[in-house]
């Protein structure tokens, strides 16, 4: 299979704090495929994505996108590449969805160009995508998380890059808009890396997983490989019993509240019980 | 059509959603050249329109000799020789301001940037200072007082740019606190320098410069803002789509294919042109950079294709016509135009401030 992204070797520290953020971390993204970074708050899922969009340099180690060194492309070249959906999407000014989503396609934009039909067009189909083609010349600002989100995604969708990388994309939002948007990208079939905070989701939607731990990466595999009760409890500390779902044969997690395990006749099946 | 419907499609121009732009260039346009015509008839001696009109249409070659000479030797030195430049220095300073604002407020993302609000003025005033009264930057020449402006401008944007940002991003409250902090320092100084002065003539002339003024204006004195200004905005233009994306923030707009940290830069080299230039020439003028580009986005939106030339032109006209409250108020006596910029701007700071902090809850 393609390889899209090629992580070599990478180590990041911020510069606040002694410690890597990021240390040593090596993987790779196939062609078309849905990639999840999963682990603990602080394990380091958006220092890597960070680092792969460029918003941060590595201290050490290498990226490549489609065989090529990061650091020696244009910006451009990157954008043209992948579309990132950040944690930060507040806009301080007046901005209706349009133009938001008309600013994905900056990077296919020399300095004299300006709007054409087809440009227009992408836009239009990127808001329909996401259901949102009424809600064009609405105020960004006056929009629902979710609503924003969507918005947010249309931009990367109109930004028309083969590989999207997504820092908790659902983040705050209801379990609807959750299944919705990453519904809505799985359709678009592009290659995704998406570090994902709930592991439900991550069982869901992923093809495979790579859990972060302190900054390294300490298991991975495809969600039935890596969603065991034990490496769960080992990567988070707590309990839970999974099973294969009836309907989607996927994995899915129960956790177990300690209390409940006390009170619990049956203190092994949930460590070791597997369906 | 009557008036009703008229104002109705008005209304729609400036619609913020879908404003139609070459119209509300044209209509712009018409009022800042309409502007120009009776601001400068305007003053402690009056000249009306037509004939302040006549006397420019004499000017030009070709068309010149056909019109008839209607009005007094007096009145063609009045218009040409004071009031025309000083209109035109307006225009140009309050279209510096206001851009110089645009320019501040994507930088720090924040449309509370202003450049008297975050110092720069003062930064500028205590450099200009330092070359009016000890020739510091003689060696630059003819233009070491808008250089040395520019220079402090340059140095105060910098370290409040650099104070503010936590973590990679700019903070509020950071932002505010650390203009008033490096104003207050550059006010210090500017005070030091004064007191040190070594002639009452300079200082005299620094007291009054440093006030705000459009009154010393001089054909001379047009060129460099001119063309700083037009230079400054063709940039500004060619890039708005950048500008547009620093607004969401730094890691969007490299992730969207801008080299975030190059474009600052040329943002913070931008603004400081501007306010520098401006500030040379007209002393500190506050608040034109604050509450233009805010009007200005309530009228258009917040695409900066947009913003920017409205702003522009909006920033011309109003400051000509509070220059022309300035020389009007207290005839003959002439009120600082600076004054009457912050006793307008203050208030609208105010608001935006209280409006801002309410939309945070």
């Amino acid at each position: 299979m393609n390889v899209r992204i090629k992580i070599d070797g990478l180590t990041y520290s911020y510069s606040y704090d002694e410690n890597d953020a990021v240390h040593d971390v090596s993987f790779e993204v196939n062609e078309g495929e849905f990639v999840g970074l999963i682990g603990p708050n602080g394990s380091g899922k958006s220092t890597v994505l960070k680092n792969i969009y460029r918003a941060l340099t590595p201290d050490k180690g290498a990226i490549f996108l489609d065989g090529e060194n990061l650091l020696k492309m244009s910006h451009r070249k990157t954008a043209l590449k992948q579309a990132v959906v950040g944690q930060e999407n507040d806009v301080p000014f007046n901005f209706v969805v349009e133009e938001i989503v008309a600013m994905g396609r900056s990077p296919h934009k020399k300095l004299f160009d300006i709007d054409t039909a087809y440009d227009k067009q992408v836009i239009r189909h990127a808001l329909e995508h996401m259901g949102m083609a009424d809600m064009a010349k609405r105020n960004y600002q006056s929009l629902s998380g979710g609503e924003k989100q969507r918005v947010i995604i249309a931009r990367a969708i109109a930004q028309e890059s083969s590989i999207f990388l997504l820092d908790e994309p659902t983040n705050h939002l209801d379990i609807s808009y959750q299944m919705q948007i990453f519904d809505l990208i799985k359709r678009l079939k592009v290659t995704v890396l998406s570090a994902i905070h709930d592991l439900n989701m991550a069982s869901l939607y992923c093809d495979r997983i790579y859990v972060l731990k302190d900054g390294k990466i300490v298991l991975s595999g495809t969600p039935e490989e890596v969603f065991t009760p034990e490496n769960i409890f080992n990567v988070y500390g707590v309990r839970c019993s999974v099973e294969k779902h009836p309907i989607t044969g996927k994995i899915s997690i129960t956790f177990l509240p300690e209390e409940i395990i006390k009170t619990h006749s049956v203190v092994d099946k949930p460590l070791g019980g597997n369906a | 059509m009557t008036l009703g419907k008229k104002i109705i499609s008005l209304k729609s121009c400036f619609n913020r959603e879908e404003p139609n732009m070459p119209i509300i260039i044209l209509i712009l346009a018409i009022a800042a050249i309409i502007t120009m015509i009776i601001a400068t008839g305007l003053g402690p001696v009056t000249v009306s329109p037509d004939k302040v009109a006549k006397i420019l249409l004499s000017q030009i070659p070709g068309i010149g000799n056909n019109v008839a000479v209607t009005w007094e030797r007096l009145e063609q030195n009045i218009v040409l020789g004071l009031r025309l430049p000083r209109v035109f220095l307006g225009m140009v300073v309050g279209a510096s301001l206001a851009v110089c604002g645009v320019t501040m407020q994507a930088l720090v993302r924040n449309n509370l940037a202003d450049p008297f609000i975050l110092g720069v003025s003062s930064g500028a005033s205590a450099f200009a200072t330092l070359g009016m009264l000890f020739g510091a930057f003689s060696f630059l020449g003819q233009y070491s007082l808008a250089l040395s402006a520019f220079i402090g401008s340059a140095v105060t944007i910098i370290f409040v740019y650099m104070i503010s940002r936590v973590r990679g991003r700019v903070n509020i409250t950071q932002l505010l606190l650390s203009g008033v902090a490096v104003s207050t320092i550059m006010e210090g100084l500017t005070s030091i320098i004064k007191l040190s002065a070594p002639n009452a003539l300079g200082l005299h002339n620094a007291e009054f410069w440093m006030s705000g003024s459009l009154a010393g204006a001089k054909w001379a004195y047009l060129q460099l803002p001119f063309v700083v200004l037009v230079v400054c905005m063709v940039f500004l233009m060619i890039n708005y789509r950048g500008l547009n994306l620093l607004l969401l923030g730094d890691d969007n707009a490299g992730a969207l294919g801008i080299n975030v940290r190059r474009f600052q830069k040329f943002l913070i080299l931008i603004a400081s042109l501007t306010a520098g230039v401006a500030i040379s020439v007209s002393g500190r003028i506050g608040f034109v950079g604050l509450a233009v580009p805010h009007s200005t986005r309530l009228l258009v939106g917040g695409d900066h294709r947009k913003v920017l030339p409205v702003s522009a032109l909006l920033g011309g006209i109003f400051v000509v016509w509070v220059d022309v409250a300035a020389r009007m108020i207290i005839a003959p006596e002439e009120l600082p135009v600076g004054i009457l910029t912050a006793v307008i701007g203050g208030p609208v700071f105010i608001w935006m401030l209280k409006r801002n902090t309410m939309a945070k809850r």
